[in-house]
Protein backbone atom coordinates (compact mmCIF):
# COMPACT_ATOMS: atom_id res chain seq x y z
CA UNK A 1 0.00 0.00 0.00
CA UNK A 2 2.02 3.01 -0.88
CA UNK A 3 2.28 5.70 1.85
CA UNK A 4 0.95 8.75 -0.39
CA UNK A 5 -2.71 6.73 -1.20
CA UNK A 6 -2.83 6.20 2.72
CA UNK A 7 -2.04 10.10 3.20
CA UNK A 8 -4.32 10.93 0.77
CA UNK A 9 -7.40 9.19 2.14
CA UNK A 10 -10.08 11.75 3.80
CA UNK A 11 -9.06 14.12 1.51
CA UNK A 12 -11.43 15.20 -1.55
CA UNK A 13 -8.93 15.67 -3.52
CA UNK A 14 -7.00 12.48 -3.96
CA UNK A 15 -4.89 13.72 -6.63
CA UNK A 16 -2.58 10.18 -6.68
CA UNK A 17 -2.62 9.01 -10.59
CA UNK A 18 -2.50 12.67 -12.06
CA UNK A 19 0.75 12.91 -14.64
CA UNK A 20 2.52 16.04 -15.02
CA UNK A 21 1.23 17.09 -18.12
CA UNK A 22 -2.29 16.91 -16.83
CA UNK A 23 -1.25 18.81 -13.62
CA UNK A 24 0.17 21.46 -15.88
CA UNK A 25 -2.84 21.36 -18.30
CA UNK A 26 -5.34 21.99 -15.11
CA UNK A 27 -2.79 24.79 -13.59
CA UNK A 28 -2.75 26.45 -16.59
CA UNK A 29 -6.57 26.50 -17.22
CA UNK A 30 -6.82 27.28 -13.61
CA UNK A 31 -5.16 30.54 -13.46
CA UNK A 32 -7.45 32.04 -16.21
CA UNK A 33 -10.66 30.42 -14.57
CA UNK A 34 -8.96 32.43 -11.16
CA UNK A 35 -9.37 35.78 -13.19
CA UNK A 36 -12.21 35.59 -14.83
CA UNK A 37 -14.12 35.07 -12.10
CA UNK A 38 -12.47 37.24 -10.14
CA UNK A 39 -13.95 39.03 -12.52
CA UNK A 40 -17.23 37.96 -13.68
CA UNK A 41 -18.47 37.83 -9.96
CA UNK A 42 -17.50 41.21 -9.39
CA UNK A 43 -19.78 41.28 -12.81
CA UNK A 44 -22.43 39.85 -10.60
CA UNK A 45 -21.68 42.13 -7.75
CA UNK A 46 -22.16 45.47 -9.54
CA UNK A 47 -25.96 44.04 -11.58
CA UNK A 48 -27.24 42.49 -8.03
CA UNK A 49 -26.91 45.70 -6.28
CA UNK A 50 -28.00 47.73 -9.55
CA UNK A 51 -30.87 45.71 -9.35
CA UNK A 52 -31.56 46.47 -5.91
CA UNK A 53 -30.12 44.14 -3.72
CA UNK A 54 -28.01 44.67 -0.71
CA UNK A 55 -24.42 43.35 -0.66
CA UNK A 56 -25.30 40.80 1.86
CA UNK A 57 -28.07 39.86 -0.25
CA UNK A 58 -25.60 39.55 -3.11
CA UNK A 59 -23.44 37.77 -1.27
CA UNK A 60 -25.41 35.03 -0.06
CA UNK A 61 -26.42 33.94 -3.09
CA UNK A 62 -22.74 33.74 -4.13
CA UNK A 63 -22.20 31.98 -0.84
CA UNK A 64 -25.06 29.61 -1.11
CA UNK A 65 -27.13 29.68 -4.89
CA UNK A 66 -23.52 29.48 -6.53
CA UNK A 67 -24.10 29.03 -9.62
CA UNK A 68 -23.70 32.48 -11.94
CA UNK A 69 -26.58 31.63 -14.57
CA UNK A 70 -29.36 31.71 -11.80
CA UNK A 71 -27.99 34.00 -9.69
CA UNK A 72 -28.12 36.78 -13.09
CA UNK A 73 -31.76 35.44 -13.78
CA UNK A 74 -32.86 35.72 -10.67
CA UNK A 75 -31.63 39.36 -9.99
CA UNK A 76 -32.28 40.44 -13.45
CA UNK A 77 -35.91 39.48 -12.80
CA UNK A 78 -35.63 41.82 -9.50
CA UNK A 79 -34.11 44.46 -11.37
CA UNK A 80 -36.83 44.69 -14.13
CA UNK A 81 -39.78 44.47 -11.33
CA UNK A 82 -40.60 41.10 -11.02
CA UNK A 83 -42.43 38.89 -8.95
CA UNK A 84 -40.23 37.26 -6.52
CA UNK A 85 -41.92 34.07 -7.55
CA UNK A 86 -41.12 34.42 -10.89
CA UNK A 87 -37.21 35.12 -9.58
CA UNK A 88 -37.42 32.29 -7.65
CA UNK A 89 -38.91 30.19 -10.94
CA UNK A 90 -35.92 31.59 -13.47
CA UNK A 91 -33.44 30.41 -10.96
CA UNK A 92 -34.64 27.01 -10.13
CA UNK A 93 -35.40 26.26 -14.16
CA UNK A 94 -31.56 27.56 -15.33
CA UNK A 95 -30.25 25.44 -12.31
CA UNK A 96 -32.09 22.37 -12.97
CA UNK A 97 -29.34 21.77 -15.21
CA UNK A 98 -26.85 21.43 -12.84
CA UNK A 99 -28.85 17.85 -11.17
CA UNK A 100 -27.92 16.65 -14.99
CA UNK A 101 -24.48 17.81 -14.13
CA UNK A 102 -24.10 15.94 -11.47
CA UNK A 103 -24.91 12.56 -13.65
CA UNK A 104 -21.08 13.18 -15.14
CA UNK A 105 -20.11 13.97 -12.07
CA UNK A 106 -21.42 11.35 -9.82
CA UNK A 107 -20.09 8.68 -12.82
CA UNK A 108 -16.26 10.27 -12.47
CA UNK A 109 -15.91 10.83 -9.25
CA UNK A 110 -18.51 8.12 -7.21
CA UNK A 111 -19.07 10.30 -3.83
CA UNK A 112 -20.32 8.19 -1.11
CA UNK A 113 -22.25 9.50 2.18
CA UNK A 114 -21.78 12.84 3.35
CA UNK A 115 -19.47 13.20 1.10
CA UNK A 116 -22.02 14.16 -1.54
CA UNK A 117 -23.21 16.84 0.60
CA UNK A 118 -20.73 18.76 -0.44
CA UNK A 119 -19.67 17.92 -3.76
CA UNK A 120 -22.72 18.57 -5.08
CA UNK A 121 -22.74 22.74 -3.83
CA UNK A 122 -19.92 22.64 -6.34
CA UNK A 123 -21.59 20.94 -9.53
CA UNK A 124 -21.65 23.69 -11.89
CA UNK A 125 -21.38 24.06 -15.44
CA UNK A 126 -17.61 25.45 -15.07
CA UNK A 127 -16.38 22.31 -13.01
CA UNK A 128 -18.43 19.98 -15.18
CA UNK A 129 -16.68 21.25 -18.20
CA UNK A 130 -12.89 20.99 -16.56
CA UNK A 131 -13.80 17.20 -15.11
CA UNK A 132 -15.14 16.22 -18.41
CA UNK A 133 -11.99 17.98 -20.03
CA UNK A 134 -9.95 15.18 -18.69
CA UNK A 135 -9.60 11.26 -19.22
CA UNK A 136 -9.47 9.75 -16.53
CA UNK A 137 -10.64 9.34 -13.16
CA UNK A 138 -7.57 11.04 -10.94
CA UNK A 139 -7.36 13.75 -13.22
CA UNK A 140 -11.27 14.32 -13.34
CA UNK A 141 -11.20 14.18 -9.62
CA UNK A 142 -7.87 17.18 -9.48
CA UNK A 143 -9.85 19.35 -12.12
CA UNK A 144 -13.32 19.15 -10.44
CA UNK A 145 -12.22 20.15 -6.73
CA UNK A 146 -9.14 22.47 -8.36
CA UNK A 147 -12.10 24.24 -10.31
CA UNK A 148 -14.33 24.25 -7.48
CA UNK A 149 -12.26 25.83 -4.90
CA UNK A 150 -10.65 28.39 -6.75
CA UNK A 151 -13.78 29.54 -8.58
CA UNK A 152 -15.80 29.54 -5.32
CA UNK A 153 -13.22 31.61 -3.61
CA UNK A 154 -13.07 34.07 -6.76
CA UNK A 155 -16.23 34.44 -7.34
CA UNK A 156 -17.19 35.51 -3.93
CA UNK A 157 -14.32 37.63 -3.22
CA UNK A 158 -15.49 39.17 -6.58
CA UNK A 159 -19.35 39.19 -5.75
CA UNK A 160 -18.47 41.69 -2.79
CA UNK A 161 -15.69 43.52 -4.28
CA UNK A 162 -18.62 44.50 -7.56
CA UNK A 163 -21.44 45.01 -5.15
CA UNK A 164 -18.91 47.53 -3.62
CA UNK A 165 -18.12 49.12 -6.73
CA UNK A 166 -21.42 48.90 -8.08
CA UNK A 167 -22.58 51.47 -5.87
CA UNK A 168 -20.78 54.18 -7.99
CA UNK A 169 -20.02 52.89 -11.46
CA UNK A 170 -22.63 51.61 -14.56
CA UNK A 171 -22.01 47.78 -15.38
CA UNK A 172 -22.97 48.63 -18.70
CA UNK A 173 -20.35 51.16 -19.35
CA UNK A 174 -17.85 48.67 -19.02
CA UNK A 175 -19.07 46.53 -21.67
CA UNK A 176 -20.17 43.98 -18.53
CA UNK A 177 -23.21 43.15 -20.19
CA UNK A 178 -21.40 40.95 -23.00
CA UNK A 179 -19.57 39.07 -19.94
CA UNK A 180 -22.03 36.43 -19.57
CA UNK A 181 -22.96 35.02 -23.02
CA UNK A 182 -19.03 35.27 -24.22
CA UNK A 183 -18.38 32.99 -20.67
CA UNK A 184 -21.26 30.65 -22.00
CA UNK A 185 -20.06 30.47 -25.32
CA UNK A 186 -16.38 29.93 -23.79
CA UNK A 187 -17.60 26.89 -21.90
CA UNK A 188 -19.70 25.64 -24.84
CA UNK A 189 -17.01 25.95 -27.73
CA UNK A 190 -14.62 22.59 -26.97
CA UNK A 191 -17.67 20.58 -26.56
CA UNK A 192 -18.70 21.57 -30.76
CA UNK A 193 -15.98 19.14 -32.32
CA UNK A 194 -18.53 16.60 -33.79
CA UNK A 195 -21.67 17.11 -36.07
CA UNK A 196 -23.93 15.69 -34.09
CA UNK A 197 -23.07 18.46 -31.15
CA UNK A 198 -23.22 20.80 -33.35
CA UNK A 199 -27.01 19.73 -34.62
CA UNK A 200 -27.72 19.76 -30.88
CA UNK A 201 -26.29 23.05 -30.36
CA UNK A 202 -28.20 24.65 -33.38
CA UNK A 203 -31.40 23.06 -32.07
CA UNK A 204 -30.94 24.29 -29.17
CA UNK A 205 -30.86 27.50 -30.18
CA UNK A 206 -33.73 27.08 -32.46
CA UNK A 207 -36.14 26.18 -29.58
CA UNK A 208 -34.73 28.66 -27.11
CA UNK A 209 -35.19 31.91 -29.63
CA UNK A 210 -38.50 30.36 -30.65
CA UNK A 211 -39.53 30.53 -27.21
CA UNK A 212 -38.57 33.61 -25.95
CA UNK A 213 -41.26 35.81 -26.68
CA UNK A 214 -43.62 33.06 -25.44
CA UNK A 215 -42.44 31.47 -22.43
CA UNK A 216 -41.74 32.50 -18.93
CA UNK A 217 -38.19 33.60 -17.98
CA UNK A 218 -35.76 30.20 -18.20
CA UNK A 219 -38.33 27.81 -19.83
CA UNK A 220 -36.61 28.42 -23.29
CA UNK A 221 -33.41 26.95 -21.53
CA UNK A 222 -35.01 23.94 -20.01
CA UNK A 223 -36.41 23.01 -23.11
CA UNK A 224 -33.41 22.47 -24.49
CA UNK A 225 -32.87 20.43 -21.73
CA UNK A 226 -35.33 17.91 -23.09
CA UNK A 227 -33.53 18.86 -26.28
CA UNK A 228 -30.27 17.02 -24.66
CA UNK A 229 -32.71 13.84 -23.28
CA UNK A 230 -34.10 13.59 -26.99
CA UNK A 231 -30.71 13.79 -28.57
CA UNK A 232 -29.11 11.29 -25.69
CA UNK A 233 -31.87 8.64 -26.54
CA UNK A 234 -31.26 8.61 -30.63
CA UNK A 235 -29.79 5.71 -31.69
CA UNK A 236 -25.92 6.62 -33.24
CA UNK A 237 -22.47 5.47 -34.38
CA UNK A 238 -20.86 7.56 -31.62
CA UNK A 239 -22.15 6.14 -28.36
CA UNK A 240 -18.92 7.62 -26.36
CA UNK A 241 -18.71 11.02 -25.04
CA UNK A 242 -15.78 12.88 -23.99
CA UNK A 243 -17.47 13.91 -20.83
CA UNK A 244 -18.06 10.22 -19.83
CA UNK A 245 -15.74 7.94 -20.89
CA UNK A 246 -16.34 4.18 -20.21
CA UNK A 247 -13.76 3.59 -17.71
CA UNK A 248 -15.34 5.96 -15.08
CA UNK A 249 -13.75 3.63 -12.46
CA UNK A 250 -10.33 4.07 -13.49
CA UNK A 251 -8.95 0.54 -12.53
CA UNK A 252 -6.77 -1.55 -13.99
CA UNK B 1 -36.45 46.83 -7.16
CA UNK B 2 -35.59 45.35 -3.98
CA UNK B 3 -36.63 41.73 -2.44
CA UNK B 4 -36.97 40.24 0.84
CA UNK B 5 -34.79 37.59 2.40
CA UNK B 6 -37.67 34.73 2.37
CA UNK B 7 -37.30 34.38 -1.48
CA UNK B 8 -33.69 35.06 -2.11
CA UNK B 9 -33.32 31.73 0.33
CA UNK B 10 -35.78 30.14 -1.10
CA UNK B 11 -34.34 30.27 -4.54
CA UNK B 12 -30.62 29.58 -2.89
CA UNK B 13 -31.25 26.62 -0.87
CA UNK B 14 -33.58 25.51 -4.14
CA UNK B 15 -30.81 25.42 -6.17
CA UNK B 16 -28.67 23.78 -3.70
CA UNK B 17 -30.93 20.89 -3.45
CA UNK B 18 -31.30 20.56 -7.55
CA UNK B 19 -27.52 20.47 -7.21
CA UNK B 20 -28.14 17.59 -4.52
CA UNK B 21 -30.80 15.59 -6.46
CA UNK B 22 -28.15 14.80 -9.12
CA UNK B 23 -25.46 13.80 -7.09
CA UNK B 24 -28.16 11.55 -5.06
CA UNK B 25 -29.42 9.09 -7.97
CA UNK B 26 -28.28 5.57 -7.21
CA UNK B 27 -25.28 4.04 -9.59
CA UNK B 28 -27.56 1.47 -11.72
CA UNK B 29 -29.07 4.75 -13.40
CA UNK B 30 -25.79 6.41 -14.01
CA UNK B 31 -24.33 3.06 -15.22
CA UNK B 32 -26.90 3.31 -17.97
CA UNK B 33 -25.77 4.09 -21.47
CA UNK B 34 -28.78 6.55 -22.14
CA UNK B 35 -28.43 8.60 -19.03
CA UNK B 36 -24.28 8.65 -20.33
CA UNK B 37 -25.44 9.67 -23.80
CA UNK B 38 -28.05 12.24 -21.96
CA UNK B 39 -25.48 13.84 -19.51
CA UNK B 40 -23.07 14.42 -22.06
CA UNK B 41 -25.12 16.43 -24.46
CA UNK B 42 -26.84 18.09 -21.05
CA UNK B 43 -24.37 20.92 -21.41
CA UNK B 44 -24.05 21.32 -25.21
CA UNK B 45 -27.97 22.51 -25.42
CA UNK B 46 -28.43 24.25 -22.41
CA UNK B 47 -25.23 26.32 -23.22
CA UNK B 48 -26.12 27.03 -26.22
CA UNK B 49 -29.52 27.97 -25.28
CA UNK B 50 -28.22 30.37 -22.39
CA UNK B 51 -25.99 32.01 -24.49
CA UNK B 52 -28.93 33.13 -27.06
CA UNK B 53 -31.37 34.01 -24.36
CA UNK B 54 -28.39 36.26 -22.94
CA UNK B 55 -27.86 38.00 -26.23
CA UNK B 56 -31.60 38.10 -28.29
CA UNK B 57 -34.47 37.83 -24.96
CA UNK B 58 -35.20 41.53 -23.96
CA UNK B 59 -37.50 41.09 -21.22
CA UNK B 60 -39.74 38.35 -22.48
CA UNK B 61 -39.86 39.70 -26.62
CA UNK B 62 -36.88 39.42 -29.12
CA UNK B 63 -34.39 42.53 -28.92
CA UNK B 64 -30.54 42.69 -29.09
CA UNK B 65 -27.62 45.43 -28.36
CA UNK B 66 -25.19 45.50 -31.23
CA UNK B 67 -22.42 46.46 -29.20
CA UNK B 68 -23.41 43.32 -26.85
CA UNK B 69 -23.52 41.74 -30.58
CA UNK B 70 -20.05 43.02 -31.33
CA UNK B 71 -18.18 41.85 -28.43
CA UNK B 72 -19.67 38.35 -29.08
CA UNK B 73 -17.78 38.43 -32.72
CA UNK B 74 -14.75 39.31 -30.73
CA UNK B 75 -15.13 36.49 -28.42
CA UNK B 76 -15.56 33.83 -31.32
CA UNK B 77 -12.79 35.64 -32.95
CA UNK B 78 -10.78 34.48 -29.55
CA UNK B 79 -12.29 31.25 -29.69
CA UNK B 80 -10.82 30.45 -33.20
CA UNK B 81 -7.81 31.74 -32.82
CA UNK B 82 -7.59 29.10 -29.45
CA UNK B 83 -7.60 30.99 -26.60
CA UNK B 84 -9.20 30.54 -23.13
CA UNK B 85 -12.22 31.86 -21.05
CA UNK B 86 -10.12 35.15 -19.86
CA UNK B 87 -8.67 36.17 -23.08
CA UNK B 88 -12.78 35.36 -24.73
CA UNK B 89 -14.47 37.66 -21.87
CA UNK B 90 -11.91 39.96 -22.03
CA UNK B 91 -12.23 40.68 -25.34
CA UNK B 92 -16.07 40.38 -25.26
CA UNK B 93 -16.12 43.50 -22.67
CA UNK B 94 -13.83 45.42 -24.03
CA UNK B 95 -15.18 45.71 -27.28
CA UNK B 96 -18.58 46.37 -25.95
CA UNK B 97 -17.65 49.19 -23.78
CA UNK B 98 -15.30 50.90 -26.16
CA UNK B 99 -18.19 50.48 -29.19
CA UNK B 100 -20.22 51.92 -26.31
CA UNK B 101 -18.30 54.55 -25.03
CA UNK B 102 -17.63 55.82 -28.89
CA UNK B 103 -20.78 55.73 -30.10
Amino acid sequence: MPRSLALARGYPADMDGVTTTQRRQITRALGGIAVYALAFGMTFGAVSVASGLTLAQSLVLSVVMFTGASQFAFVGVIGAGGLPVAAISAALLLGARNAFYGVPVSAALRPQGRSRLWTAHFVIDETTAMLGAQQDTPAKRLAFWATGIVLFVAWVAGTAAGAIAGEVIDPDALGLDAAAPAVFLALLWPHLRTLRASALAGASVLVAVALIPIAAPGVPVLAAALLAVAAGLLPGRDRTHPEVPSDVDGLP
Amino acid sequence: MSVGWLPLIVAAVGSYLLKLAGMLLPARVLDDRRVHAIAGAMPIAMLSALVVVELLDAGGRWGADWHVLAGMVAAVGALVLRQGVLVVFVAAVSVTAILRYVS
